[in-house]
């Protein structure tokens, strides 16, 4: 039977891929660390700290301290979980909005290109840091 | 009483695209929407096209769009619902004729995920015994009458056709989980793909729309638990 145009077929065909079933474990375990992460962040730099007093000195103080490795490490992990989290349900977003053809090419593509040069950024700035003054 | 209702008519051989007409029929409140569709039809204008078949929530043929909602309109007293009463197709679907949609594509997700029992081990004589609390694990999901108010109610299904759909996963789950049948991996396979299982986005309008009161996001969430443990 030939289908009217705005009726669709059973089924794609399969890729055997489980990559969304990672993505989607990712996204709960992410979201589960970030809370943690990200409100130890906000308590941190909100509650026990004066949002006036957090500055450079703040900062380079932390990340060379004796603790220095562990405040970046911290810091890396945020910025990395964050941005896949947010990357990944952005493209979550795309995907079911934007049907396959070149808009949605594009979109995935600025998409990738300007979360892995953040994270290429936020990396380096967080371990190739130090101090001047 | 008067019952004022509003639906969308949609004739493919004169008109562009669907438009709402307004009838007043008299009716008991008590009644059901279904009878006042029919009221409608029967006494103002024949051309009114719907499905119905039972009238008792049974089929599952008379699945719409009621005040924004899917439900049966069978099942859906008049009372309950705010004047007037608008009706639609349910969304998602190609309209073949005011409230008729062309469910083939639904039904072919629906045969997608194989729902019939696979069991090729030699048949015992007499039946395939199931423990009461084997067979509980797949209660809910037998409930299924296919009228594709899940479906249709999935704003994930909506925005992508190629998701495979709540009620497929109804179906798949009815197997997956039943301790008789011997392909749920072959099941898990086809439901683990990214049209399946995983584009659910646990909006649960799957659960508020059944008619049927089956916990859809509950069996989808049973079908990704079991993806991941197994
Ligand atoms: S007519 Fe059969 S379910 Fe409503």
């Amino acid at each position: 039977m030939s289908e009217p145009s705005t009726s669709y077929g059973s089924r794609p065909a399969p890729t055997g891929s489980a990559f969304e079933l990672f993505a989607w474990l990712f996204m709960r375990l992410s979201g589960v660390l970030l809370l943690v992460l990200a409100l130890g962040h906000l308590v941190i730099m909100h509650l026990i700290n004066n949002v006036g007093n957090i500055n450079y000195e703040f900062v380079a103080g932390r990340w060379s301290g004796e603790l220095g490795m562990f405040w970046r490490g911290y810091d890396w992990l945020m910025l990395m979980l964050a941005m896949v989290h947010g990357v990944n349900g952005l493209r979550t977003i795309l995907e079911d909005y934007l049907r396959p053809g070149k808009r949605r090419t594009l979109a995935l593509s600025a998409l990738y290109i300007i979360g892995i040069a953040f994270l290429a950024v936020g990396s380096v700035v967080i371990f190739a840091f130090k101090r001047v003054v | 009483m008067k019952v004022a209702l509003r639906i969308q008519r949609f004739n493919p051989d004169t008109d562009k695209s669907p438009h709402f007409e307004d009838y007043t029929v008299e009716s008991e409140l008590t009644d059901r929407i279904l009878d006042a569709i029919l009221q409608v039809k029967g006494l103002t204008d024949g051309t009114l096209t719907l499905r119905k078949s039972c009238a008792h929530g049974v089929c599952g043929s008379d699945g719409m769009r009621i005040n924004g909602r899917n439900a049966l309109a069978c099942r859906e007293l008049i009372m309950n619902h705010k004047q007037p009463i608008v009706i639609e197709p349910m969304k998602g679907f190609s309209i073949i004729k005011d409230l008729v949609v062309d469910m083939e594509p639904f039904f072919n997700k629906y045969k997608s995920v194989k729902p019939y029992l696979i069991n090729d081990e030699a048949a015992p004589a007499k039946e395939r015994p199931q423990s009461e609390k084997d067979r509980m694990k797949f209660e809910d999901t037998t409930k299924c009458i296919l009228c594709a108010c899940c479906t249709t109610s999935c704003p994930t299904y909506w925005a992508d056709s190629d998701f495979v759909g709540p009620a497929a996963l109804v179906a798949a789950h009815r197997f997956i989980f039943d301790s008789r049948d011997r392909a749920g991996e072959e099941r898990l396979d086809i439901v683990g793909e990214k049209e399946g299982a995983w584009k659910c986005r646990t909006i649960f309008n799957c659960t508020d729309a059944c008619p049927r009161g089956i916990q859809v996001t509950q069996a989808i969430g049973e079908i990704k638990r079991k993806e991941i443990f197994g």
